[in-house]
């Protein structure tokens, strides 16, 4: 690594070193990589100290983790299926592309304070990495994150803050700032993994999928950083959000010489999903059944049990079968799946359903404090970053909502400081709202009781007598007693002067309640606190003489338990949607024989623009789940859950053909139905 | 970040522009013509690229002329895509240098800059090699005007320290039956697969094309096999026989996935003149 | 004839007003805006010309500042997005919801603001073809057509 004083001095420099390098194998595929006697790209596997407790390395292989589910017996399972069908699935490496790179600046001072300044989505993380990793106390890392520009995973991993604190170090302390160019970003940070994936299905002759059985390997590229847990998302949810009593299924964390991957928005289940999806639309094909109809039949429900066995209820899962059939009206399914319309041109819709839920440490918190300002304004402050999704918006309006004063009222730190915010596990996973808000109710209450407690003094009433709301405590029974929030903010002042109470301040944490590792053998635990559903549709109008396609309309039904803010919810679903059909129509890296990268700009690396988008279509069904604030189960990710699977089973149908594999473009499909002749 | 250290010189006329490549030249600094600078730009940040003096032609008033003169479309090199594209003077150049990069970067790449530039694609000539346009090249021995046709094959053939200053285009050609058309991997933004001009005078079709072949190229014997008699099937067969080179096989697609989009491109253009 | 031979102060016209910078001939205008005057607005997104988040406008027309050399643009009238005060087209995007992370935004702003005032009747096509310039990975875009199509006559 070079430092210098100016990024032209530093390339300059760079430039001067003279690297000699040996050529080793290039373990180029998953198919290189799990060959028997294949060469080891880790082979110190043995050696490496485990982040995360549940981590099985298969010792000898470039496998660095095998998830496992286990349930119900097999054989029993088989012997009960009358139809069986299999299908293989592969899809690429590809990138977040958050147009902001990767940056990092860190200082070293005097005292020995390290100071950050990252746009990240773990400023915590990257605190406590860079406290195991270069032995210094937890407080003296001070990590500042501000607006992040854009994320979607990449930024959950700590990168460049790691690099910039060897070079701070290495220059005596002074800042030190690194940021990727979008090259690097592409290619050198991490990125999307690549995944390929056999199902098997069986079903009874009505169509109840009985038995499963699923290998998903993980191409994860030289390091492993989250795939693991991204192996262990997929595993735990494996069956996709349908009921089947006997499943098996092994997911597999494998080195490669890629570029290395990391946590990408949907964490593996849009992979999962595309994977499941396809065996599905299949088993329909198979029976003549419509595919609509085989998912209600198969919908998993309150009272079913996940693969990893969790007893799922009402709470936990939102309602599956609700979002098919809201899916069926919203693209209109029964005007017909698939219609040729003028010469040469197909139009055929496809279905993505699909499940997830979160995969935390399993201790994973966060916290809230809320502070009134003199004025009787409320100051609330926690560690979630804001990457555009919304959150501060969000978090404020639990806040004046469990406060019943206006959202105006609540101001929100936009900035996150390791040193002044509780901590807040990560900003990922859809889970900021549900755990932030969580320890804001929390906070809220506790400042009620505070507010409460002053008020009762001034009012001469016992506490219990007295309601919150409009920025003033009350007496309930005649409201026109009240004292309000600005003459106790800062404590109360009687006319004599004797003052009593202080700043009022409430206090929130939260903590994941009742998660589980999952059982090394059978899976057996309880990845997430629940479920968010959703059935998405996408509907495409094919040239079959060309191959290339219009995406006509892209739509999705979530069940979101409770929208709080649905204007943001609509837009954030909109979000992933496009995401989704960008990566699923047109995004890979391409790598040479050698395993090097040959499209490592977005002059070559195509991503959705204007004018490409379609129509899109959103419904929000909401069944509330309980433990949560106000019902809300997540929204960031899942928009892109379902893109995949909805496109790949659109085309199929339109073209006839299975197409399995990602992306989608009018040369694969083209392959796909000609085997690449005129 | 350009990471390289170059001078930067805008004389005023094109005499002081080649004079001045000469004295740079002498001096060791490796001179270019800067024109756009797109292509400057990024292959210098990205260390393809070393020059030690940029010479910007935009300040040269021959180089910034559009006008209709003597029954010629005069364009000067250092004229922009955008500036063209809003005159719509030539329909079919405005078609077929229109898709180059994006709007806002068209706004950046000069006439210029594109037929000289170092990637393969080019797409500016197309329409001026479908059109008989003529070019004026300037060096130190003074000004010469030239036949695209014949200055052009595989690149401009400029020798070092010769500046393309000026294209013309008979007058006649603008309003021509035209077609021109790009097709990529998947996105209206990006580098061809099959970039195509074509325009037909007296009955004739010709035909440029870019993206299909590691240059753009205009064939006499291609367009000969197109005009032929026969069923368009045996006609584009046959033009397929004379493309100079070997299809192209890169990341926006294989050479036999192109060859199936150069067909239903030839297939498409028939038909379109045929209707017109 | 103008030449620079190397680092040299220039004096550019910024949002109507006279600044110096001091710059090599080599330096971007990106480079120039944000290091030396502070106008952070224009972002690096590739600084190869295939975002647009660096989009400012130069005589009115957008352009992108990464594929500018600041000596380029002595002498014309630049204008980033702090140089626009309300206009209808930052309203736009408020009302309309048409940006999430805003790191893309200000490009789209400064591309949608010239449309407005150079083709204020633009067809599909040409708005199309105007915003393909601009890349965003966080909206679907659906919420920035709607703020440009909120300011334009068509």
């Amino acid at each position: 690594m070079v430092v210098a004083y100016s990024e032209f001095e530093a390339a300059q420099a760079a430039n001067l070193v003279k690297i000699e390098y040996e050529p080793l194998s290039v373990i180029n595929s998953l198919t290189d990589a799990l060959r028997p006697n294949a060469p080891l790209i880790h082979d110190g596997l043995a050696f490496y100290s485990h982040v995360v407790e549940e981590i099985y390395p298969e010792l000898g292989t470039n496998i660095a983790h095998r998830v496992k589910v286990r349930k119900g017996d097999m054989e029993q399972g088989w012997a009960k299926s009358e139809v069986v069908v299999e299908i293989q699935v592969s899809l690429p490496h590809s990138d977040h592309a958050a147009i902001e790179t990767r940056s990092a600046l860190v200082e070293i001072q005097q005292d020995g304070r390290v100071i950050v300044n990252s746009s990240s989505q773990g400023p915590f993380a990257v605190k406590k990495l860079m406290s195991t990793l270069f032995r210094l106390d937890m407080g003296k890392i001070i990590v500042k994150t501000g607006l992040v520009g854009g994320s979607f995973g990449a930024k959950t991993t700590a990168y460049p803050e790691l690099l910039a604190y060897l070079a701070s170090k290495a220059v005596g302390g002074r800042p030190v700032k690194i940021t990727n160019a979008r090259e690097e970003d592409l290619i050198s940070s991490p990125g999307h993994i690549g995944m390929e994936a056999t199902i098997k299905f069986g079903a009874s002759k009505e169509g109840k999928i009985i038995a499963a059985e699923m290998l998903y390997l993980i191409d994860s590229g030289a390091y492993t950083d989250t795939s693991p847990t991204m192996a262990k998302a997929i595993a735990a949810a494996c069956t996709g959000p349908y009921n089947i009593p006997y499943v098996t299924c092994d997911s597999l964390s494998v080195y490669t010489n890629r570029p290395y991957s990391t946590a990408f928005r949907g964490f593996g289940h849009g992979e999962l999903t595309f994977a499941i999806e396809r065996a599905v639309d299949k088993l329909a094909a198979t029976f003549g059944v419509d595919p609509l109809e085989l998912r209600v039949r198969n919908a998993i429900a309150p009272g079913d049990s996940s693969p990893t066995q969790e007893k799922l209820n009402v709470s936990s899962l939102g309602n599956v079968i609700e979002c098919i059939q809201k899916i069926k009206t919203l693209i209109k399914w029964d005007n017909g799946r698939i219609i040729k319309s003028r010469k040469n041109l197909v139009r055929a819709k496809g279905l993505g359903c699909f499940w997830k839920t979160s995969s935390s440490p399993v201790n994973a918190i966060s916290g809230a404090i809320l502070m009134m300002n003199q004025d009787g304004t409320i100051n609330l402050n926690c560690g979630v970053v804001e990457l555009g999704q919304g959150t501060k918006t969000v978090l404020a309006q639990i806040a004046a909502e469990a406060l019943q004063m206006e959202v105006d009222k609540i101001h929100v730190a936009m900035e996150v400081n390791t040193e002044l915010c509780p901590e807040h596990w990560k900003t990922v996973a859809s889970k900021s709202t549900y755990m932030a808000g969580s320890a804001i109710l929390e906070a809220a209450n506790e400042l009620k009781r505070e507010i409460k407690s002053i008020g009762a003094i001034v009012l001469r009433c016992p506490p219990e007598d007295l309601d919150v709301g409009d920025s003033r405590v009350y007496l309930r029974y005649d409201p026109s007693f009240y004292v309000e929030f600005k003459d106790i903010a800062h404590g109360y002042r009687y006319p004599n002067g004797n003052s009593i109470g202080g700043q009022i301040m409430g206090r929130g944490s939260y903590i994941m309640t009742r998660l589980s590792t999952l059982d090394q053998n059978t899976g057996y635990g309880k990845s997430g606190p629940g479920w968010v559903v959703g059935c998405q549709a996408v509907e495409v109008e094919l040239d079959t003489r060309d191959y290339t396609y219009k995406i006509v309309r892209a739509a999705t039904v979530l069940d979101v338990g409770k929208a709080l803010n649905p204007k943001n919810v609509r837009c954030i679903l909109r979000s992933g949607m496009a995401m989704g059909l960008s990566l699923a129509s047109r995004e890979a890296l391409v790598f040479d024989n050698q395993g090097v990268v040959q499209n490592p700009q977005f002059r070559t690396y195509k991503m959705m623009r204007f004018g490409e988008q379609p129509e899109y279509l959103v419904e929000l069904v909401e069944t509330s789940q309980i433990d949560a604030p106000y019902g809300q189960r997540g929204v960031g990710e899942h928009g892109l859950i379902g893109m995949a699977a909805a496109l790949a089973n659109a085309l199929s149908a339109a073209t006839g053909v299975e197409l399995n594999q990602l992306p989608l473009t009018p040369e694969t499909i083209w392959k796909a139905v000609t085997g690449g002749s005129q | 970040m350009i990471l390289i250290d170059f001078e930067y010189y805008k004389p005023d006329t094109v005499q002081a522009a080649v004079e001045l490549y000469q004295q740079l030249t002498i001096q060791a600094k490796q001179p270019l013509f800067y024109s756009g600078g797109t292509e400057i730009i990024t292959l210098g940040r990205v260390g393809k690229l070393y020059t030690g003096a940029v010479i910007d032609i935009k300040g040269i008033p021959e180089c910034n002329v559009l006008e209709i003169k003597n029954d010629q479309l005069i364009m000067g090199a250092g004229v922009s895509l955008t500036r063209l594209a809003e005159a719509n003077l030539f329909p079919l150049l405005t078609e077929s240098a229109g898709r180059i990069a994006d709007h806002t970067s068209r706004g950046k790449i000069t006439l210029g800059g594109n037929i000289c530039g170092n990637f393969i694609y080019r797409e500016a000539v197309l329409a001026l090699l479908a059109s008989d346009s003529i070019v004026t090249i300037a060096s130190e021995n003074g000004c010469r005007t030239v036949p695209i046709m014949e200055a052009f094959y595989e690149r401009l053939q400029l020798a070092a320290g010769e500046l393309l200053v000026q294209v013309a285009t008979d007058a006649t050609y603008l309003s021509l039956p035209h077609r021109g058309v790009k097709k990529t991997r998947m996105d209206r933004i990006g580098y061809p697969l099959v970039s195509m001009a074509a325009l037909r005078i007296n009955n004739r079709l010709q035909v440029a094309f870019s993206g299909v072949c590691a240059f753009p190229f205009r064939s006499l014997k291609l367009e000969h096999e197109l005009n032929n008699d026969g069923s368009h099937e045996t006609r584009i067969a046959n033009a397929l026989q004379h493309f100079p080179a070997p299809i192209v096989d890169d990341v926006e697609g294989t050479s036999a996935y192109r060859k199936f989009v150069l067909k239903n491109t030839l297939e498409d253009t028939l038909t379109h003149f045929e209707g017109v | 004839m103008l030449q620079m031979l190397g680092k040299g102060v220039i004096d550019l016209t910024v949002n109507g007003e006279l600044r110096s910078v001091l710059a090599k001939p080599s330096d971007t205008l990106l480079t120039v805006l944000r290091t030396q005057l502070g106008l952070t607005g224009a972002k690096p997104g590739c600084e190869n010309g295939d975002c647009g988040a660096c989009t400012v406008l130069i005589d009115g027309w957008p352009i992108k500042a990464c594929l500018t050399l600041a000596i380029e643009a002595l002498g014309h009238e630049i204008t980033t997005v702090e140089g626009l005060k309300d206009a209808p087209v930052q309203t736009a995007f408020i009302e309309q919801w048409g940006f999430q992370c805003g790191y893309c935004t200000s490009g789209f702003i400064m591309v949608c603001h010239a449309l407005a005032l150079i083709h204020p009747d633009a067809t599909n096509e040409v708005l199309a073809d105007w915003l393909q310039s601009n890349l965003c990975r966080c909206t679907s875009y659906e919420e920035i057509e709607r703020a440009v199509r909120s300011i334009i006559t068509t």
